[in-house]
């Protein structure tokens, strides 16, 4: 598998650090209460298909990408750079 | 048909022509009192078991494909009750114990094997950690013993012991551990149901889960409705649709983990050895092939292969640790789906849903947990009390944080257990 990084480019799986589901970058307010911190840190859709993760280009230029991904083909559709989500 | 070495003798002198398949085929009713969704180990052992201890009979099986052709066959045989924590010590305890007894038990061959295992070490503090481990298995009841370097030399002459790296300095031996067929096993359970009476239907998709005023009613199936009193969800690897049925969302992140299997070798690895410090482990079958496997692939799949890349750090792992398996052929590799939970440990519990049960989260210890998951989850379903073996598994541990099982102190990220 290789991974289209925004700013190096198509490179191998192996670079990468795999976070998790992108609702790691939906970080509740602390007194939000037990059910969403329990949706947020716990509780995942998982689907078999299409899903939005989180990836840190560990060996490369140490950007968090979001990678629209399918779980069931490996196939991957985009990647975006995290900070221009957010910013 | 029981099966015995009298039977086996006659049946040779008179042209095999006596065995019968281990299992009906049988057209599915329209009520039962229980649906175990999952004709996988656990489901079938949960049947098993609802039949032989609790007397239930009116129960069906529904498997979406056939059985043993889910994670039961996709997996590396490995059977321990090695655990540290409350929780996990004495449910893997009971379900070893009930493997002791289950050839017997099932009047089949499952072609157990109490081979040991052997937990390599390869520093002062890692011995450190490993003795404790022990510990706390012998105060389970459980057998440990802690080898040295030249103790450990005597049983595994073929280890690198001097690689440069990972310099072993001993292992933790867990002699009741070993391996069974996989296969067996699924074969065995299912036909312990069967001729208890339960329904095993194959190729049986379920499509929607029917829930009235907050109680369960049955299912819909690729074969029809079916109605019943309880049903009970058993489908490690596809949790989180089955789940999302009945409305729920899991703590479940699903994740793809390899295994791979090398051409028949004279016995060469008489234990199963792992090498944690390498994401690497492996056994012999008693076919002779080396069984081996290491770490996850690490990303949320439900293919049921893997990447190249953790198949090159697997190969690079094991010529590390035993450079004499370099010149064996790899014939087969495969990836089975695993239900990885936040604390590792799995979740056997109740629903908000009345008569609706939840059993998954099985991370990658799932088969050595056929049998006490059967028993436990048997216990939960027939008489709505937890077994006093699996108490700790509840669902609501996530989101009240109390009694979080994190056996190897990871933290809530899925895929690190």
């Amino acid at each position: 598998m290789r991974i289209t990084c925004p700013l190096c480019g198509e490179r191998d799986r192996r670079e990468f650090y795999y976070k998790g589901h992108a609702v790691s970058l939906n970080r509740p307010e602390p007194d939000a209460g037990e059910e969403v911190w329990d949706n947020y840190v716990y509780l995942r859709d998982n689907p078999a298909g299409e899903t939005r993760d989180l990836w840190y280009h560990e060996g490369g230029c140490g950007a968090w990408i979001e990678v629209t991904r399918n779980t069931v083909t490996h196939e991957i559709t985009a990647t975006q750079l995290v900070s221009e989500e957010t910013s | 048909m029981r099966f015995s070495g009298l039977r086996v003798i006659k049946e040779g002198l008179t042209g095999n022509k006596g065995w019968k398949p281990h299992w009906r085929d049988p057209e599915p009713k329209s009520e039962y009192d229980i649906v175990i969704i999952g004709g996988g180990g656990h489901g079938l052992a949960t049947a098993y078991y609802l039949a032989k201890e609790h007397g239930l009979t009116n129960i069906a099986v529904l498997e979406k494909g056939y059985i043993g052709g889910g994670n039961v066959g996709r997996n590396t045989t490995i059977i321990r009750a090695n655990y540290f924590l409350q929780g996990n010590s004495e449910f893997y305890s009971h379900s070893l114990k009930l493997w002791e007894g289950l050839e017997q038990d099932l009047n089949y061959n499952v072609m157990h094997s109490q081979r040991g295992i052997i937990n390599l070490f390869h520093s002062d503090g890692q011995r450190d950690a490993r003795a404790r481990q022990g510990n706390m298995m012998l105060s389970q009841g459980d057998d440990a013993v802690l080898l040295g370097r030249d103790e450990l030399r005597k049983m595994l002459p073929y280890l690198d012991f001097d690689n440069a790296r990972f310099p072993i300095y001993g292992g933790l031996y867990h002699p009741r551990g070993g391996t069974a067929r996989h296969d067996a096993v699924a074969w065995g359970f299912a036909r312990g149901a069967d001729q208890r009476g339960v329904d095993l239907l194959q190729n049986c998709e379920v499509t929607g889960i029917d829930i009235e005023d907050g109680t369960v009613k049955g299912v819909q199936t690729s074969r029809g409705p079916i109605r019943a009193k309880k049903v009970a969800m058993v489908v490690a690897g596809r949790s989180s649709q089955v789940a999302a049925m009945a409305g729920m969302t899991l703590p479940i992140e699903s994740h793809v983990l390899q295994a791979f299997v090398t051409e028949g070798l004279k016995p060469v690895i008489d234990n199963v050895v792992t090498f944690g410090m390498g994401h690497f482990y492996i056994s012999q079958s008693d076919k002779g092939g080396l069984v081996f496997g290491g770490d996850l692939d690490f990303y949320a799949s439900y293919a049921a292969r893997g990447n190249l890349a953790t198949a090159e750090h697997v190969m690079e792992a094991g010529m590390a640790l035993m450079p004499m398996i370099g010149k064996a052929k790899m014939l087969r590799s495969w990836g089975g789906i695993m239900d990885m939970s936040p604390d590792g440990s799995p979740i056997i519990d109740r629903t908000h849903i009345d008569g609706l049960y939840l059993n998954c989260g099985w991370n990658y210890g799932g088969f050595k947990a056929v049998p006490g998951s059967g028993n436990v989850f048997a216990h939960l379903i027939a008489t709505d009390r937890y077994h006093e073996n699996a108490s700790g598994y509840q669902l609501d541990r996530f989101r009240t944080g109390r009694g979080i099982i994190d056996e190897e102190s990871k933290g809530s990220q899925h895929n690190l257990h």
